[in-house]
């Protein structure tokens, strides 16, 4: 490799590192986010320069197309609700390509006079991206599926799985050993069907609300086999751009953990250890104190201070746009009223303010919980639409419940509480709220779109 | 100097600066910022490209050339996809509220 390149890869390599610190400020987002397509797309024109002879440009360059047209009709066409499966999906392609990569490396080395002059700590880099490739490229479909709902969103586990898996863990340790003593294709293939079937059973026992966590978890493994592609291939942008996101998606990945009050391992074995994250699933039949559009319309129009709790129901039903009428409306009433964001409101920490915000609800409404939680006790009215679990006593009160630790939203300390429903079935996690139960609360039943309509005109005509 | 050494020691330091730079991303920006960092690990597109440019065997190629749509997917979806996010938070103004851009007092902490 020419000087010039490891020249021009170091600074695609400085573009990535200030591309993640552009991500992670308000302001600079979106030019990180520029910075580092620019260092992206600057490293994968190279090799086209500089690599002497280069072989099946025209097909290469028809792959690539095909993959831009996919790539960008996905990125445009997805709702905002579903981008969490969608930025799975695009994880789960790239670890599905590191895993091919590393196989095809294999191929050349064992076609190589000497395949002997190969060291062995490279086979065994090989090995590891083979394996945690194709473990990210199975367990990110499942991911996609379970949040797609293409299958049940619930844990799933089956007698004798620790078994099965522990087999598994087994089996790939020892094709890895094989790789680095007596490498051969139909042993690399295997190791990559035996990381396929891990990957389904690491993901399939995890439950709905945790699902997002294990993106990010299988997120930062693609890095790690980036990076380990990047050294069998010799390539430093690839070993440091894959570095950087398999350490900053570890950091990431405990930071959501955190921000939920899970450790990792509880998340992603928690099910396997007696069903603790397996929840109802059921609607309960108790009873409850529900209103018409018309009564809520009243306790909203005279109140002072009003406090909305969204979560992914509000986004499901697509109901952003006309909850931002309501309050803009009781706002021109006079009312102080702010949004309550809880850190994983939606489907994935910050999910909730990229659909507020695409709804056009002004930044400064967006509270974050911390800053809202003191508010509650002197809120006359806590109106909850489409979420749940964020507002479970549950978290605070019974040890033992799936989301037990997990900070809430304090709505339980306002006056009035009022909760719109499609029905009783219970939140993401699947666990009931006792403070659908409790004598502050009213229910409001529908569709959150619908029911806010109705309320916006209830209000209106006050 | 060992060229093993070399290599780890870039490693390491990567993974230093990889948790040092997002160290204080606030929770708002979690979801971008997975999803930015998704993409930088598109960047196995080179390696796909790098191996499939070399290869002399037609298995091999047709291998490669999954490999690079995959690679490809990953990379330009994920950038794109990131962007379209970052737009929202970007766009404070209130854009002309489309058809139904009456109320305009609305706006501020009340």
């Amino acid at each position: 490799m020419p000087v010039w390149v490891q020249v021009v890869y170091l600074f695609c390599a400085v573009g990535f590192i200030l591309a993640l610190k552009g991500l992670s400020g308000p302001k600079t987002a979106r030019g990180g986010n520029l910075i580092g397509a620019t260092a992206a797309v600057i490293g994968v024109v190279l090799p086209f320069i500089y690599v002497d002879n280069m072989q099946h440009v025209p097909l290469i360059l028809i792959a690539i197309a095909v993959g831009v047209v996919g790539g960008v009709y996905g990125a445009r066409t997805v709702q905002m609700t579903q981008m969490p499966q969608m930025v799975a999906l695009f994880n789960g392609v790239g670890g599905g390509a590191a895993a091919l990569v590393a196989l095809l490396e294999l191929h050349h080395v064992l076609g190589l006079k000497h395949p002997d002059s190969v060291g062995w700590f490279e086979y065994a880099a090989t090995a590891f991206t083979i394996f945690v490739g194709a473990v990210s490229f199975a367990g990110s479909l499942i991911t996609f599926a379970k949040l797609q709902e293409l299958m049940t969103s619930r844990p799933v586990i089956f007698p004798g799985l620790p078994i099965v898996f522990g087999g598994l863990l087994l089996a790939a340790v020892g094709l890895s050993v094989v790789t680095v003593t007596n490498a051969g294709m139909l042993v690399g293939i295997v190791l990559g069907l035996v990381g396929l079937a891990f990957g389904v059973l690491l993901v399939l026992p995890v439950g709905g609300a945790d699902v997002p966590i294990v993106i990010s978890l299988l997120n930062a493994f693609t890095g790690l086999t980036v990076a380990a592609g990047g050294y069998v291939l010799g390539n430093t942008l690839l070993l440091v751009g894959g570095t950087l996101v398999g350490a900053s998606g570890t950091f990431l990945t405990l930071l959501m953990a955190r921000a939920m009050g899970r450790s990792v391992a509880n998340i992603l074995f928690g099910a396997l250890k007696g069903g603790s994250t397996l929840g109802g699933g059921t609607a309960s039949d108790r009873p409850v104190k529900s209103a018409g559009p018309e009564d809520i319309g009243i306790l909203l129009a005279y109140a002072n201070r009003v406090i909305i709790v969204p979560g992914y129901g509000l986004a499901v039903a697509q109901a952003q746009h006309t909850l931002r009428e309501l309050v803009d409306l009781l706002t021109e009433r006079g009312i102080k009223v702010d949004y309550a964001i809880h850190p994983v409101a939606g489907r994935m920490p910050g999910h909730m303010n990229v659909l507020l915000a695409e709804a056009q609800v002004p930044y400064e409404q967006l509270v974050e919980m911390d800053d809202i939680n003191s508010e509650f006790k002197h809120t006359d009215v806590v109106l909850v639409v489409g979420a749940n679990d964020v507002v479970n006593p549950a978290a605070k009160t019974t040890p033992g419940a799936p989301i037990y630790g997990m900070p809430i939203l304090n709505a339980d300390e306002a006056e009035q509480i009022v909760f719109m429903k499609r029905s009783m079935r219970p939140g993401f996690a699947g666990i009931e709220n006792e403070l659908l139960f409790d004598p502050k609360t009213t229910l409001l039943f529908g569709d959150a779109k619908d029911s806010l309509g109705k309320l916006l005109k209830a209000v209106e005509s006050l | 100097m060992n060229e093993g050494v070399v290599w780890l020691t870039i490693f390491v330091l990567s993974v230093f600066v990889g948790i040092e730079v997002i160290s204080k991303v606030s929770s708002t920006l979690h979801t971008p910022l997975m999803s930015g960092a998704n993409a930088i690990h598109g960047i196995i597109l080179l390696g796909a490209i790098l191996v499939t440019g070399t290869t002399h065997s037609t298995v091999a190629l047709v291998v490669g050339l999954v490999a690079i749509i995959l690679a490809t997917v990953n990379m330009v979806g994920g950038f794109v996809v990131t962007d379209r996010m970052l737009q929202m938070f970007t766009r404070k103004k209130k854009p002309a509220a489309a058809a139904s851009g009456d109320e305009s007092a609305s706006g501020g902490a009340a």
